[in-house]
């Protein structure tokens, strides 16, 4: 099979079919059902930057389906402290394992690894490029909320410009006729690259600093941590941080099935007591990277999903 | 004696090697640091800069004596002059006419310009892979980040 490198991996027709594989998922996810889809074959993971929902919930999705997990552990404490090129690491885990997931710091590294190597590769995360697993989960929470995910008024919020996860989603929003409002402070507006793609694909994008105007007609508020870590200068960062804080008022007038995602984790950009509102999505959509990556493994394994799924634990 | 032939004659002709035509006004500079020319090699090297042209409307014109290009070389080019033609001369006459037919991708000729793409690695034994996402204007986009480049900057780039 197939890599899972970028959104354009997949078409609609796949997005919709490994959704609706998820769903069926949902109790092996939560434990309620053993289905051992995946016994014998093993995860490789592949994390060259800290992550704990992303590594967790690939180990998670492997070990309820049977499957196993090896992990690269550390970077201190692997050969990638000796020098060892991505290249050897990625040839010699391709021998480990059935299937790689990959986090790396620099851009296109996931595909580089998708050409070194004979099995499939997850792109976990690669920089500030694309997240594709994490778009799939957040697409898969989206339809839990509203029934569908096509033209929904979508707004998305805080770091856009090194937020890999909103890269990927909005290509895939756009793609299925959501209307996007970009809110972030002007240094950090989404790589007008990715503007003018979007609109070439015909994505109706409104581009504003202003939070608070865009939240009545919001289906979707996709609010993102100002990540520290990927500003050269942190004098930059300080005049950022904390520009955008979500309070339980400021939810009064919402629609009542608005949800409030965030990729987790969080600073302060949603305050906790948002967590006790009805909009609250966002821990939902922690659990969802679990189920979603399940069918995507599955997926890319070539295992197909029983129609039925059934058989108690 | 049309304004092309006027403009190729601006320069004495040569006994042996490359004419490259149609190089669009003022980048001829930039087509010899693709070919590496930088003044310390002892071949003669003629240049005409911005004289009319009915296909570009201002073109530049190099010939270089003594040295035959190669494939690999016109691929190069294909950054600035994707539409030069080429000529390799021998003893006065055209012995080969070239032209550049870019391929879906440029392996091994500019490596990405952005600093953050794993191509950048120096100890990652990969090729350089560009893809040639359109040839008019020329959009060329790094395999691996999948980011478009500026091609001026990508120019600095050459392998």
């Amino acid at each position: 099979m197939n890599s899972l490198i970028t959104m354009n991996d997949l078409t609609n027709d796949d997005i919709h079919r490994i959704l609706a594989d998820a769903e069926k998922l949902l109790p092996v996810a939560k434990g309620n059902l053993h289905l051992p889809l995946l016994q014998g074959k093993i995860l490789g993971n592949l994390f060259f930057e800290p992550s704990t929902r992303t590594r967790m919930s690939f180990e998670t999705a492997m070990k309820r389906l049977g499957g196993d997990v090896v992990n690269l552990g550390a970077v201190a404490s692997s050969s990638v402290v000796k020098g060892e090129t991505l290249h050897d690491t990625i040839r010699m885990v391709d021998g480990y394992s059935d299937v790689i997931a990959l986090r790396h710091p620099l851009q296109g590294a996931a595909q580089y690894a998708s050409d070194c190597a004979n099995v499939p590769i997850a792109n976990a995360g690669d920089g500030a490029g694309h997240h594709p697993t994490q778009t799939m989960l957040d697409l898969f929470t989206i339809k839990q909320a509203h029934g569908k995910i096509e033209n929904l008024n979508v707004v998305l919020v805080g770091d856009l410009r090194f937020g890999r996860t909103v890269h990927s989603l909005s290509y895939a929003l756009v793609r299925f006729g959501c209307k996007l409002t970009l809110v972030s402070p002007e240094s950090l507006r989404l790589p007008d690259e990715i503007i003018n793609e979007l609109k070439e694909q015909g994505g109706e994008l409104e581009i504003t600093e202003d939070l608070k105007p865009q939240l009545e007609n919001a289906d979707v508020v996709y609010m993102t941590r100002i990540q520290k870590e990927r500003f050269p200068d942190e004098d930059e960062y300080v005049r950022v941080a904390g520009v955008y804080k979500l309070v339980a008022d400021d939810l009064s007038s919402v629609k009542k099935d608005m949800i409030v995602m965030h990729p987790l984790p969080r600073v302060d950009e949603i305050n906790p007591d948002v967590d006790s509102t009805r909009h609250a999505a966002y821990f939902e959509q922690a659990f969802n990277g679990v189920v979603t990556r399940m069918a995507l493994l599955c997926d890319m394994l070539n295992i197909p999903i029983p129609e039925k799924i059934g058989g108690e634990k | 004696m049309s304004a092309d032939e006027q403009s190729m004659r601006r320069v004495t002709a040569i006994r042996n090697g490359t004419v490259i035509d149609h190089i669009p006004g003022g980048l001829v500079l930039q087509a010899l640091q693709i070919f590496n020319i930088d003044g310390r090699q002892s071949n003669p090297i003629s240049l005409v800069m911005n004289v009319p042209s009915r296909k570009l409307g201002t073109k530049d014109i190099l010939k270089i004596e003594d040295r035959e290009l190669t494939q690999d070389e016109l691929d190069r080019l294909a950054l600035i002059a994707p539409m030069a033609s080429v000529s390799i001369i021998r003893n006065y006459s055209v012995a080969e006419k070239l032209t550049i037919q870019l391929s879906d991708e440029m392996i091994n000729v500019a490596h990405c310009v952005y600093s953050n793409c794993i191509s950048n690695s120096v100890r990652e034994p990969l090729p350089h892979r560009l893809k040639v996402l359109s040839t008019k204007p020329l959009i060329l986009q790094c395999h691996y980040c999948g980011r478009n480049q500026n091609l001026e900057r990508l120019i600095g780039n050459l392998l």
